[in-house]
């Protein structure tokens, strides 16, 4: 199944092919992200997901195939043109990416001092306004080791948002986060996307959070798009792939076993017929 | 024996790729150098973690080792009735060769190693990756600021420690040993040269400043992003300094100070 999402895109990828080794991650893969929309790109651990948003971001070179930005093709721009595509992004990696030896207050102050000649006390009141958006402007002087997990990536949002950009890439926000933290965070990524008119990539295997902000979602697994659509029509699809990833099912037409050798040559058991149970 | 040659033939190839990524650091770092002079204040934040910090180390040794040339020095020059000439063999040495040499391999153990720990794990916990998010350069921000104050450090260091390493010669002799104080300091003042001696013992340092610093960077920027991947770079980058200031003192020695 696949659908397009409405709406102008704002990135376009064509026939991208990437491998690492000689392990192919994506094979011609074609898929379009719509302004002001969030876009879910969903799918198991080791799909790609966050490698995608890497070769969206210029961090990554395809070995085939194009990603055009806002009209920009991506991998041919010089390094000050990409650098100056990039002020336009906002990524929220992983686990953060706080720069360690900086406090609360200067890791949000960070692009604003790198790329602007704002007077300080601009940059205080911009600074205190980005952390008030995610909730933390009474934590500015705190180390970042004094972060809980939850609060690192929102203040890793507050400096994803600094320069206020027209996309917001996130990494799995909502890995290890719990219960309260999660939504905190869910309801801050769809605020902040509608209020600041931001167009989201939201990158997760989370798939209750992901359907509850989603705008447009693509499935991502085995180097191509399984699905995509609203998530109305993906909870409604049909396909064994996508109900077995949905309802979370340990085993389907992704196999539960890495492939291995038959269980007799590892165990050095004699032959035996297949138990038809198993 | 095939099994042999394919474990030699993946040595030279990682080699050979590994010297690729050297020089591509280098090509890259070049052009990122005098940006980075344009910006004292990160620098100056270098100096301090470098060299302010390595201070400890650094007169802690440079005082046992004048102590040690000064007990060592007299005990030679006294067989031959020369111990007036402590001061002057204790100066030369330090400052023609050991202030030099045992700074660098002191700096690799206490400063190169934690650049390149700082770097490796900054890696690991992708900051420089979110630094390339913010078209922010790594190379520019991170890199050549702590180069920079690997190489200004460096020579300051050394004429600390030769410095501290003449005061404890002059404890030891002079204090213990009983040499004539005017004879330590005046020999030292008529034998020890200023550009023959001095200038070339800190260009020894500078250029130990750029291999040090140099080694420690591009293993900390080049190391695989994990625990064991940044404690590998850590240890290279103390055993290549140390091997690299070894073979470079040599080739220098060779080449200043005609033998």
């Amino acid at each position: 199944m696949s659908a397009v999402p409405s709406g102008e895109p704002l990135i376009e990828i064509h026939n991208l092919t990437f491998s690492r080794g000689s392990r192919l991650i994506f094979d011609r893969v074609s898929l379009s992200i719509p302004r002001g929309k969030i876009t879910g790109i969903m799918g198991p651990s080791g799909t790609g997901k966050t490698t995608l948003l890497k070769l969206i971001g210029g961090q990554l070179r395809p070995d085939a195939g194009e990603v055009w930005v806002d009209g920009q093709n991506v991998h041919s721009l010089s390094r000050s043109a990409l650098f100056a595509l990039r002020k336009r992004m906002g990524m929220l990696f992983q686990h953060g990416a706080l720069l360690t030896d900086l406090s609360v207050f200067e890791n949000v102050a960070f692009p604003l001092r790198e790329h602007t000649c704002l007077p300080e006390s601009m940059i205080r009141d911009l600074v205190l306004m980005k952390l008030n958006a995610v909730g933390l402007r009474g934590a500015h002087d705190l180390h970042t080791a004094e972060l809980s997990g939850g609060m690192a990536r929102r203040v890793a949002l507050a400096r994803a948002l600094a320069l206020d950009p027209e996309l917001v890439m996130f990494d799995e926000p909502f890995t290890g986060q719990d219960p309260m933290t999660l939504g905190v965070l869910v309801r801050l990524i769809r605020k902040l996307n509608d209020a600041l008119g931001l167009s989201s990539i939201l990158v997760s295997h989370d798939v209750a959070e992901t359907l509850s902000i989603a705008d447009h979602l693509y499935l991502l697994a085995e180097g191509r798009v399984i699905a995509s659509g609203t998530p109305a029509a993906i909870q409604a699809d049909a396909s064994p792939w996508v109900q077995q990833f949905m309802q979370g099912m340990a085993d389907g037409p992704v196999p539960f076993h890495y492939p291995a050798a038959p269980l007799q040559d590892d165990f050095h058991l004699p032959k035996v017929q297949e138990c038809d149970r198993c | 024996m095939l099994s042999v040659l394919g474990r030699l033939g993946r040595a030279v190839l990682e080699s050979l790729a590994r010297l690729g990524r050297w020089f591509v650091f280098m090509l890259a770092l070049l052009p990122a150098l005098p940006s980075a002079l344009l910006r004292p204040r990160l620098i100056v934040d270098q100096l301090y973690h470098l060299g302010v910090l390595s201070l400890q180390i650094i007169l802690v040794a440079g005082a046992f080792v004048g102590l040690v040339l000064g007990l060592q020095g007299y005990s030679i020059l006294a067989t031959y009735g020369s111990a007036e000439s402590l001061g002057v063999v204790v100066a030369l040495s330090l400052v023609r060769e050991l202030g030099p040499v045992l700074t660098a391999l002191l700096f690799a153990g206490r400063a190169g190693s934690a650049l390149t720990a700082e770097l490796g794990l900054m890696k690991s916990t992708e900051q420089l990756a979110g630094m390339e998010m913010m078209a922010v350069d790594p190379l520019k921000r991170v890199v050549a600021p702590r180069f920079w104050a690997g190489v200004i450090t460096m020579p300051l260091l050394a004429a600390l420690f030769s410095l501290v390493g003449v005061f404890g010669g002059y404890a030891i002799g002079v204090g213990l040993l009983g040499v004539d104080s005017g004879s330590y300091w005046s020999q030292i003042q008529s034998q020890v040269d200023f550009f023959d001696d001095i200038v070339n013992g800190v260009l020894k340092s500078l250029v130990f400043g750029v291999a040090a610093a140099w080694i420690a960077l591009f293993e900390g920027y080049d190391c695989v992003p994990t625990a064991e991947g940044v404690s590998r770079a850590t240890t290279r980058t103390v055993v290549n300094t140390s091997l690299a200031v070894l073979g470079l003192d040599f080739i220098m020695t060779a080449l200043m100070f005609d033998v």
